[in-house]
């Protein structure tokens, strides 16, 4: 049995009296890419921090490659760690030459295997035609680069992004992110990334934790996040969507103002009590692709704002009844605001919260 | 003529950008422009004058300074030079890096008190320091009687190794900030992104912070440095001559204005050099980001560690600050019931008098500097606007000079004039009034006095004065309702630091004034030549009030 080489278990930092990070567990095999993802302020560079070492844990343990890192009375300093960091903002070395930046963490190899490691890494990032620049005279994708080569020179255990996207514009951002992503499988690289941004963690993440208050709220794919998310805020933060009261007719069937959804299985809500099941009142998660565009639909909904994406129109929709709908709908059906659409219910899978 | 310039320029909007071309090529050599060009020649001409006279005939002046005094002034300067850098790099560097990556008991409180020393004058420090370690003072005579014999092995303070040591204490201040801006700017993430590349923490410190920090030390160090150049009440109390002492003595002593003028002409050469390279650092410095690293954590101090640094920052302070201070304070109410009379009363209202009238003189100026260089962002009007405000590297001793040889000259013109034309014997019109004195401060400090006028306009950005006019608010109500309440407080500031650096000039007031228009500072450099520590303390301890104000500016400034 292979042994996860991160391993967190119940770590806690306090900043004076506020808890930070609070009982936070997680595990991390050889391989993957795993994402801190949540709004700021949520602890998730705290976390990071407490990893590579620079933040001490005032409870819990970190273990890595089998290795007892951190606990509450030790915590190995940053530089025997073996793990290496993408800053937010790179923090490059601005007295460097692009090479020397790279290079500097190669100071236990001989100096014909540095040079060899050197240009390897700047094939791989492409920034072999920048080699004698410094920072200052790279564009903020080439510095992002630098950034990536340095911390991965010295073939650390454990690679550590801190929002390493959130200085790039949104086009850049995309491309770069599944550059990394195909660096990071390519070099059999082992990382967390931190993020703010869905897209991000969507785009390079195996596994993906979002965090609220401190505490990892579900550590999963980014297709369960948005399709089984286990608590009201990974629903509202994933993704868009809106909640429909509900009521709960049998173990299989919730009614709401659309109709009657069939559950192939029990929400977590219905089965952590043991009241009945019959006539609870619960809140139903309906994202955009769940209701579905159909002129022959009986069902009616007035269009009462619509963002055009250019595939597709975002629709959002008032009930009958008052209750509100988004909609995504194929951009062929343009309908104007105050308009009557069809529309019907495509939920294969239903979550709701009590 | 600014509003007409507006006027002016909203017609032409209308009708072709032709004319507003016409109308600013028209400009270049009118209006703020013209302004801009005769302040930058007001500084240059004192520069011109004590350069030209390298050049000029001097005979066998030159070849009696070589023989004299010269090589004696070279070498002073050269040790004396590089014992201050090394003492303030030594200093400004351990202190900055303490203060701002570690934390120990009462770091926050040693963090601003490091920089006390900024309100006491070098030649406060040096006399008061001389007042207790010479022969005579407090410490030696208490040893004396104490071992009952004489101490041979007590060092001499009155030496080079004195000189060094005060001068230290009085300007490391300058390295220790800028050091720790630099170190709190960029130290705790360089050295996180050093450690996450296994590098240990002092490692981390030696090939990486330090580095990264070289030219904010080296700035700092620059500016320790032409202080030290410049100093003219320090090395006068400890009689070590230097180029300063030597100018003022060619000129007082041996009355001999081109002896003066030749010693000021290689004293500016050096510091010329000083300024070019301190030009370089600052391009360099651009180039690093100064944003405050987000993380305030600091690593913390424990056990015999964070004692040796409170040991080390507390010794300094006292040496610095507390001892000169509290020893100042003693003899000054010793001293109190001769020393506070009448005389005193009127070398205080001459100081507040001068300071006053060089503050107004020098923040209007900035002030129009500022405008003209909002109105005309070409390279000349910077470029003159540069020179306008080099004169914060001029020694005091070279500006007097400088200024002082032209206006003998117009004098002698004008009486001439009037001798001719109206028969008169005027005698001399403008030597011996303020007038020189307050051209000479103007010319030192306009820089002290640009910058917060400066850094305040660069707030108000284009975009919003077209924003207000884009409101319908006319340049009038543009000025009364957005510059002055955003310039106000930079005016203010700028002000505040004039008035003080001029309370506390020392070789402009002593070599310019008119006869016996004593101020402070003069009051000090007498009663110091003699000796009598006592009857300066109470002189000093005013200056040194006047010396707190910019430092509690700063620093409410800086805890914003």
């Amino acid at each position: 049995m292979n042994n996860p080489l991160l391993i967190l278990s119940h770590i806690q930092h306090s900043y004076g009296e506020q808890t930070v990070v609070n009982d936070l567990s997680l595990t991390l095999e050889a391989g993957e890419i795993g994402c801190l993802l949540g709004p700021s302020g949520c602890g998730k560079t705290t976390v990071l921090r407490c990893i590579g070492g620079f933040e001490s844990i005032s409870g819990g343990e970190i273990v890595l490659k089998g290795v007892n890192v951190s606990n509450n009375h030790y915590a190995m300093p940053p530089e025997q760690r073996r793990i290496g960091m993408v800053f937010q903002d790179y923090a490059l070395f601005p007295h460097l030459t692009v090479a020397a930046n790279i290079d500097f963490g190669l100071h236990h190899l001989s100096r014909s295997a540095r040079k060899l490691r050197v240009n390897e890494l700047m094939q791989i990032v492409g920034l072999a035609d920048v080699a004698k620049r410094y920072p200052h005279e790279l564009s903020g994708g080439q510095q992002q680069r630098v950034a990536l080569a340095r911390a991965l020179a010295p073939r650390p255990d454990l690679l550590l992004l801190d929002e390493p996207f959130s200085n790039l514009d949104v086009t850049l951002r995309e491309r770069l992110s599944f550059e990394v992503r195909d660096i990071l499988s390519d070099q059999k690289i082992t990382a967390i990334l931190v993020t703010h941004d869905q897209h991000e963690a969507f785009a390079l993440a195996d596994k993906i934790g979002v965090m609220d208050q401190g505490e990892i709220q579900q550590w999963d794919t980014a297709y369960n996040l948005y399709h089984r998310p286990v608590n009201r805020f990974v629903a509202n933060f994933i993704g868009q969507g809106v909640f429909l009261p509900g009521k709960v007719l049998s173990s299989r069937q919730i009614e709401i103002e659309l109709g009657v959804l069939p559950m192939k299985m029990l929400p977590q809500c219905l089965k952590e009590t043991d009241l009945p099941f019959e006539d609870r009142k619960v809140d139903v998660l309906l994202r955009p692709d769940d209701i579905v565009y159909d002129d022959a639909s009986p069902l009616r909904a007035v269009v009462i704002h619509k963002a055009f994406r250019g595939a597709e129109i975002l629709y959002t929709l008032r009930l009958a009844k008052g209750g509100t709908v988004l909609s995504l709908v194929s951009s062929h059906h343009n309908h104007a605001i105050g308009e009557k659409i069809g529309i019907k219910l495509e939920v294969d899978h239903v979550v709701a919260f009590g | 003529m600014k509003n007409d310039a507006v006027v002016k320029h909203n017609t032409a909007k209308v009708s072709s950008s032709y004319r507003v071309r016409l109308f600013n090529r028209y400009q270049l050599i009118t209006g703020w422009r013209f302004f801009v060009f005769f302040i930058a020649a007001v500084v240059l001409i004192p520069v011109g004058v004590v350069i030209s006279s390298l050049f000029s005939p001097a005979g066998d002046i030159w070849q009696h300074l070589l023989e004299t005094t010269l090589p004696g002034l070279l070498t002073n300067t050269f040790w004396l030079a590089l014992g201050v850098v090394a003492g303030t790099s030594l200093l400004g560097v351990s202190l900055a890096w303490f203060t701002a990556i570690y934390e120990f008991p009462g770091r926050k409180f040693f963090s601003w008190a490091l920089l006390l020393p900024f309100a006491i004058p070098a030649y406060v420090t040096a006399f008061v320091m001389l007042g207790i370690f010479d022969f005579t003072g407090p410490i030696q005579t208490t040893l004396r009687n104490w071992s009952g014999s004489d101490l041979p092995w007590f060092p001499d303070i009155r030496s080079r190794m004195g000189v060094i040591i005060v001068m230290t204490l009085a300007f490391y201040p300058y390295v220790y900030l800028l050091a720790r801006n630099a170190f709190l700017t960029q130290g705790k993430r360089s050295l996180e992104a050093a450690q996450s590349l296994g590098y240990n923490r002092r490692q981390g410190f030696f090939y990486v912070t330090l580095p990264m920090a070289r030219p904010w030390i080296a700035g700092g160090i620059m500016l320790a440095l032409m202080e030290t150049l410049a100093d003219f009440g320090t090395v006068a109390v400890f009689n070590y001559d230097t180029f300063t002492t030597a100018i003022y003595k060619a000129w007082f002593s041996m009355f001999s204005l081109s002896a003066a003028s030749q010693l000021a002409s290689l004293l500016i050469i050096i510091v010329f050099i000083l300024i070019l390279l301190e030009q370089q650092l600052r391009a360099h410095m651009r180039y690093a980001e100064t944003k405050r690293s987000q993380y305030a954590s600091r690593i913390k101090l424990r056990g015999w560690r964070s004692w040796a640094v409170i040991g080390f920052v507390m010794v300094v302070l006292f040496f610095a600050f507390l001892l000169p201070v509290s020893q100042l304070v003693f003899w000054a109410v010793q001293s109190f019931s001769t020393g506070f009379d009448q005389r005193y009363a009127e070398f205080l209202w001459h100081s507040l008098l001068l300071a006053t009238f060089a503050a107004f003189i020098t923040c209007m100026v900035a002030i129009m500097l500022v405008y003209a260089a909002r109105r005309h962002h070409d390279s000349v009007t910077r470029a003159a606007i540069r020179v306008a405000t080099i004169g914060y590297a001029l020694p005091g001793t070279v500006l007097a000079v400088g200024v002082f040889v032209p206006i003998a000259w117009l004098d002698a013109r004008l009486s001439e004039l009037a001798a001719q034309f109206f028969q008169v014997d005027t005698g001399l019109i403008i030597q011996g009034t303020l007038v020189t004195m307050l051209i000479a401060f103007m010319t030192r400090f306009l820089a002290v006095g640009h910058f917060p006028i400066d850094s305040a306009m660069q707030r108000i950005t284009r975009n919003i004065d077209e924003a207000a006019r884009g409101l319908g608010l006319s340049s009038i109500t543009i000025l009364r309702k957005i510059h002055i309440p955003v310039l106000q407080s930079g005016i203010f500031t700028a002000a505040t630091l004039v008035f003080v650096d001029v309370m506390k000039e020392m070789p402009i007031t002593l070599m310019t004034r008119p006869f016996g228009w004593d101020t402070l500072a003069v009051r000090i450099f007498e009663m110091t030549s003699e000796g009598e520590w006592e009857q300066a303390a109470l002189p000093a301890v005013t200056l040194v009030l006047a010396g707190m104000i910019p430092i509690i500016l700063f620093l409410r400034q800086t805890e914003k």
